[in-house]
Formats: C-alpha cells, sequence, structure tokens
C-alpha cells in the first residue's frame, strides 16, 4: 500500500493523510493508491502539510504502518524517549519499529 | 568574553526583524515551501525527522552564564525541556514550531546569540579549543582569532553560496583537543624562530562520506595576513570546488584533484594579489577584541591542595579535573554522558544549574566541547567539592572523560532525516555494558555516526562505530585506530558489520584484546597501532572462523 505523509506547517510535527485530513497517527493513515502525488500537490498548496510525500506502508494489526524502519520512528516518535512519543504509556513502544 | 558592538547587536536584531516577516509571509501564503527552505536554513531552522530543529551557534563555544540560562529557558519555553549540544559546539533544539521561531531568535539576540550560518553552504561556527584561556600549552588564547574569523566570515557576500559547507577551527596549542585536521580548513596559531606569531593552514580535511586529514599548505601566514589568507584559500575553493556533484564538492575533494601542491600554488597566487587589495582587517580591531579575552581577575596565592578523602570525588578529580595555567585553579568538564544516558542532551534545569555554578565558580564562564560536554575553565581547587556535589545532584558528576562511556553519539535516526540507523541506543547499551570498568581500560575514545555524514566523527574514533543500511534493517561497522589529536588518524574498518546486540559485543572484544595485550602506560590507541588489527578482528570475528 501508499501512504501519504508530511509535516504539518505550523508545529512541524509529522502527519498523514486519512482520506479527509491529516492525523498525527500513522493507524488513520489510507492507503493513497496512484493518487498521493496529487494530493500531496493540493494540500501543499494549500498550506496543509509541508513537504509532503508517499511511502510503501503495510498492514499491520493496529492499521497501517511504514515499510521502513526510518518512516516508523518518525510515526512514533524517537525511541530514545518514548515519554515524547505518541505511545509515552508504552515502555514497548519501541518495539514497534523494529 | 567578546561583549557585542552596536555593529554586531543591529545586524542580529535587524535578521529577526527579516526572519520574523520571512516566517510571517510564509504562514499566510506568500512564501511557497521551496522559497522559504532556503531562509529558514540561513536561520538555522531544519525540517527534521520529527519536528522543526533550531541550531543555534556557540562560537568557538564560549558561553557566559546569561547565555546558558537563556538556552536552558528556550529549551523549556519552546522545546520540550531539553536541547543536545552537537560535535561542533553548538546546541539543537529538537521540537521547535515554525510560528514560534522567530521569538526564539529574539530571546537569543537579547544574549548576544543566534543561529545565522548553523546551515547552508556558507562559513559555519568556527570552533576552537575547549580550554582556551585556561590551559598552559598554549601560545596564546585562540579566540580572539576565531572571533575575528566570525566577524569576517558573517555575511560576507562572496562566500555565502559555496560550492558546500564550510567549517573552520582554531587552536593555539600542540595538543590538538578541536580536531584541528579534519576541518575544512584548520588553524593553528604559534610562534615562528623570531617570537613572531603567525597561523599555520591546514586546509582540506574532513569526515564525511571521503574522510581526509587536511595536509598543511602553508607553516607560518603572518598573524596580520590571517584573514587575507583565508580568503585566499576560500576564493580558489569558491572558484574551482566541484557544483555538479554534491557528494564530491567539500574543499577536501578539490586539494586532493588539484593536489596540495597546485592548490598551494594558486591559493598563494591569490594571496598575493589580496595582499594589494588592502582586505585585512585594521589591526586595531584585533586588539579590539583581544582586549575582551583578557584573564579573569584570578586570585594569587590560593593553594593547590585538594582534599581527596571522599572516594568517587577522587575518581571525578582523575578524570574530569585538568590542570589549569594559573595555581590554585583548575578546568573542570562535566560530563553530559551518564551511564545509559543520551550524549550531548541537557535538560533545561541543568543547564541553569552549570549556569550558576559558572556564575559562582568560574567567572561567568562555559564552554562547549565537540565532545559534547561542557567545560567551567576557572575553578579555584577549594571549590571542587563544592562544585563535584552540586553536579553529582543533578546527574552531572559523571566521572569518565574521554572514557569509554564519553561517548560522542550523533543524533542518528531517533532524530535525524538523513540518518540510516540509530546512534544512540547504540550508544547507552555500550555505556551501560562498560559501567564500573571505565578505570580499568583507561582512555578509549568512542565514536558513533547514525550515517556516512560521519557528524559522529566515527573515522576518528580509537574506537569507532559507523551505522548503515542493510535491506531495511540497521548495521553497524566497526572501525579501529582512529584519532583527532595532535596524531590524527582515519579509523579502519574491522571487517562485516552487526546487529545492535552483535557491534556491542564487537566492542566488548575489541578492549579485551587491548586489555591482554597492552603495556604499561599504554591507551587503547597505543596498543592497537602496536599490534596492527589483525589481533583483534581476529577475536571479532572469532565465531565466524569456527
Amino acid at each position: 500500500m501508499k501512504i501519504l505523509t508530511g509535516n504539518d506547517l505550523k508545529t512541524g510535527a509529522v502527519t498523514w493523510w486519512t482520506g479527509e485530513g491529516w492525523s498525527l497517527h500513522v493507524a488513520e493513515a489510507v492507503d493513497v493508491g496512484d493518487q498521493g502525488d496529487a494530493i500531496a500537490a493540493r494540500e501543499n498548496a494549500a498550506r496543509r502539510v509541508v513537504s509532503p510525500y508517499v511511502i510503501d506502508g503495510e498492514t499491520a494489526a493496529d492499521g497501517p504502518r511504514p515499510a521502513h524502519i526510518k518512516e516508523r520512528i518518525r510515526a512514533l516518535g524517537p525511541t530514545v524517549r518514548l515519554d515524547l512519543s505518541l505511545k509515552p504509556a508504552d515502555p514497548a513502544a519501541g518495539n514497534w519499529v523494529i | 568574553m567578546y561583549q557585542y558592538d552596536s555593529h554586531d547587536q543591529a545586524m542580529v536584531d535587524a535578521r529577526v526583524a527579516e526572519f520574523r516577516d520571512q516566517v510571517r509571509r510564509r504562514l499566510d501564503g506568500s512564501l511557497a515551501e521551496e522559497q522559504f527552505r532556503p531562509l529558514r536554513l540561513m536561520n538555522g531552522l531544519y525540517l527534521q525527522l520529527h519536528a522543526y530543529m533550531l541550531r543555534v551557534a556557540v562560537p568557538y563555544g564560549t558561553l557566559s552564564s546569561a547565555q546558558m540560562t537563556m538556552l536552558g529557558d528556550i529549551a523549556d519555553k519552546y522545546d520540550r525541556g531539553y536541547g543536545h549540544f552537537t560535535t561542533r559546539q553548538n546546541i539543537q533544539y529538537n521540537w521547535i514550531k515554525l510560528e514560534e521561531a522567530p521569538d526564539i531568535l529574539a530571546d537569543l539576540a537579547k544574549v548576544e546569540m543566534h543561529a545565522i550560518q548553523t546551515s547552508g553552504n556558507c562559513i559555519r561556527n568556527t570552533t576552537s579549543d575547549q580550554y582556551a584561556g585556561a590551559i598552559a600549552d598554549e601560545v596564546v588564547d585562540p579566540r580572539p582569532y576565531a572571533e575575528l574569523i566570525r566577524q569576517w566570515s558573517t555575511f560576507h557576500p562572496e562566500f555565502s553560496f559555496l560550492p558546500r559547507k564550510f567549517k573552520m577551527a582554531v587552536i593555539a596549542s600542540e595538543t590538538d583537543r578541536a580536531a584541528m585536521r579534519l576541518h575544512d580548513i584548520g588553524i593553528q596559531i604559534l610562534r615562528n624562530d623570531k617570537g613572531q606569531l603567525g597561523a599555520a593552514f591546514y586546509v582540506g580535511g574532513g569526515m564525511g562520506r571521503t574522510p581526509m586529514i587536511a595536509p598543511c599548505i602553508n607553516p607560518f601566514v603572518p598573524i596580520d595576513q590571517m584573514i587575507t589568507y583565508s580568503e585566499a584559500c576560500l576564493r580558489v575553493y569558491n572558484r574551482y570546488g566541484r557544483r555538479d556533484n554534491k557528494y564530491k564538492a567539500r574543499i577536501k575533494i578539490l586539494v586532493h584533484e588539484l593536489g596540495k601542491d597546485e592548490y598551494t600554488r594558486q591559493v598563494e597566487a591569490e594571496f598575493a594579489h589580496l595582499l594589494t587589495q588592502g582586505i585585512e582587517p585594521p589591526l586595531a580591531e584585533l586588539e579590539r577584541i583581544k582586549a575582551q579575552f583578557t584573564d579573569p581577575a584570578f586570585a594569587t596565592g590560593l593553594s593547590d591542595a585538594v582534599d581527596r578523602s571522599d572516594p568517587d570525588f577522587a575518581v571525578w578529580l582523575d578524570n574530569n579535573v585538568q590542570v589549569h595555567k594559573q595555581p590554585g585553579y583548575a578546568i573542570v568538564t562535566i560530563s553530559l554522558k551518564p551511564v545509559g544516558g543520551i550524549p550531548g542532551d541537557a535538560s533545561g534545569d541543568q543547564m541553569r544549574l552549570m549556569a550558576q555554578l559558572a556564575r559562582a565558580y568560574s567567572f561567568d564562564e562555559l564552554r562547549v566541547t565537540h565532545a559534547q560536554n561542557i567545560v567551567l575553565p576557572h575553578v579555584r581547587k577549594a571549590d571542587l567539592y563544592t562544585v563535584w556535589q552540586q553536579l553529582e545532584e543533578a546527574g552531572l558528576g559523571t566521572p569518565n572523560l574521554d572514557k569509554i562511556g564519553d561517548i560522542i553519539a550523533c543524533p542518528g535516526l531517533d532524530y535525524c532525516s538523513l540518518a540510516n540507523a540509530r546512534s544512540i541506543p547504540v550508544a547507552q547499551k555500550i555505556s551501560e555494558r562498560f559501567a564500573g570498568r571505565e578505570q580499568e581500560i583507561g582512555e578509549l575514545k568512542l565514536k558513533i555516526s547514525g550515517c556516512i555524514n560521519a557528524c559522529g566523527h566515527h573515522h576518528a574514533g580509537h574506537i569507532g562505530i559507523l551505522g548503515v543500511d542493510r535491506k531495511g534493517v540497521e548495521n553497524y561497522q566497526l572501525l579501529l585506530g582512529g584519532s583527532e589529536g595532535a596524531d590524527t588518524s582515519l579509523g579502519t574498518i574491522t571487517g562485516p558489520g552487526f546487529n545492535e546486540e552483535g557491534i556491542v559485543d564487537a566492542v566488548e572484544k575489541a578492549t579485551s584484546v587491548y586489555l591482554a595485550n597492552r603495556h604499561a602506560g599504554e591507551r587503547f590507541l597505543d596498543t592497537y597501532r602496536r599490534i596492527g588489527m589483525a589481533p583483534f578482528k581476529d577475536a571479532i570475528y572469532a565465531k565466524d572462523a569456527v
């Protein structure tokens, strides 16, 4: 599957295209098929995202998951500061990226 | 310490106002990202793996307590309570909001700081010896010369769009504590046989994907021609450095491809021309700068005695305290490498504490080291125990300077969009594995980079580790034999790489070979150089050979 990601213009936060807007949670991402570049161009022009790009994803138990470890770390947060990640209460969250 | 004059302050204030307007135009859509990107990068604002990252310049690593306090306050007010001190004596904040970036720059300007030229293909922050002005082996304090370079290189119109980024370091002692020969230009201030002050120029060093040790192209440039000679070096590079290939654009490639002799010939020709143009700053300006780097008012007649009866304090003394040029004083290095910690990270509270200690005990001065630690340069020996107690309480008293736990590590894949593998978890595992054995092993400089750009200086580590991406999986190569001091050398890869656990085991095997073979007084590096790679390789890959 193909998923679309970028950063929020104001905060820089990593965001994922949900089909209707942008979410901080990759599990809410949708397969954009071959529409990624078109969506990216439209959203970029509207300043709802910065530097959007399409990546490979895979289906996991809790939803889409980036295929590459770099994007998985991007989706979660720094594995060495899980308190600052999107799963601060889960001490094993780092295993998700491996 | 250098104090801004009205020109410095006006320039920085004007830049803050300019950037505030640029951010406003970006947010209202007047500027597209491709237009805005080079503008934000000129102000040190990157878009990194998780958010915007701001890199703040710390010129030649010197900070006042007010500046360090501000860095701590920024960490709390605008970031997530911490900052990361880098191998170029700067600090980075990892979670910056674009709309708040101009306010951060305005706060920095209040304490004579900025983020100008911490990115882009320009002359970056000039680094120096963290013990400058405090150590006995220096010819002079190198920082006035670094400051002169800062003023010359800031907004230099000819060198704002070089083929690639450009890094300079200035030292003034034979003991190189700034990795001088691994810079685009390394300058050593020295005296000739007649006692005259001059600058030896080493040009074309660097790490990255093509590591090179800078050759000396001129062993003595009169000190009142240092800027002119620097200009000549840059001009030749700017003219002939490759702009067609990012990976061959650094000056080291030009010097290598032209050859040292031909590059030097061209520099000397340009230098001769420039001497006729009168571009050297007036000596009065250098004297004005030097006057701001005079020694603090050291007390005289102080005792050198230190009570070592507390054994933990004694270990810290032996590790983290250096001899000062002034009797009765000492140089203190605060380790930002607690066991299992993140190398170079400090919380806002820790920054403010270090600032308080500097104010109370070190003539208001601190230094950032390229090894990602902090120095209090002028501490009375009588105050060392008190300083240590306060550091201990704040988790800053780790006694491991230049030991295996004092690891240089880049942010790696946990923070950096260029990285291929994580650096910090490897550093944490190694520091935990060797906790309690650091004193037995002695000096061992271990450096980790998460990609071939080598921000973690892996080429120059006694033990170096390079993280790579092997078909989507983190893999770590091991290097041995690097050094960044006066005996600069580049490490050699041992062989096939390892996973995260395997690289820690490989480091353990390498240290075991060292301990089994070392002669009295030998560091890891000395033993490696004496016995060579083979015994290490045999031990590290023994399982594979069976």
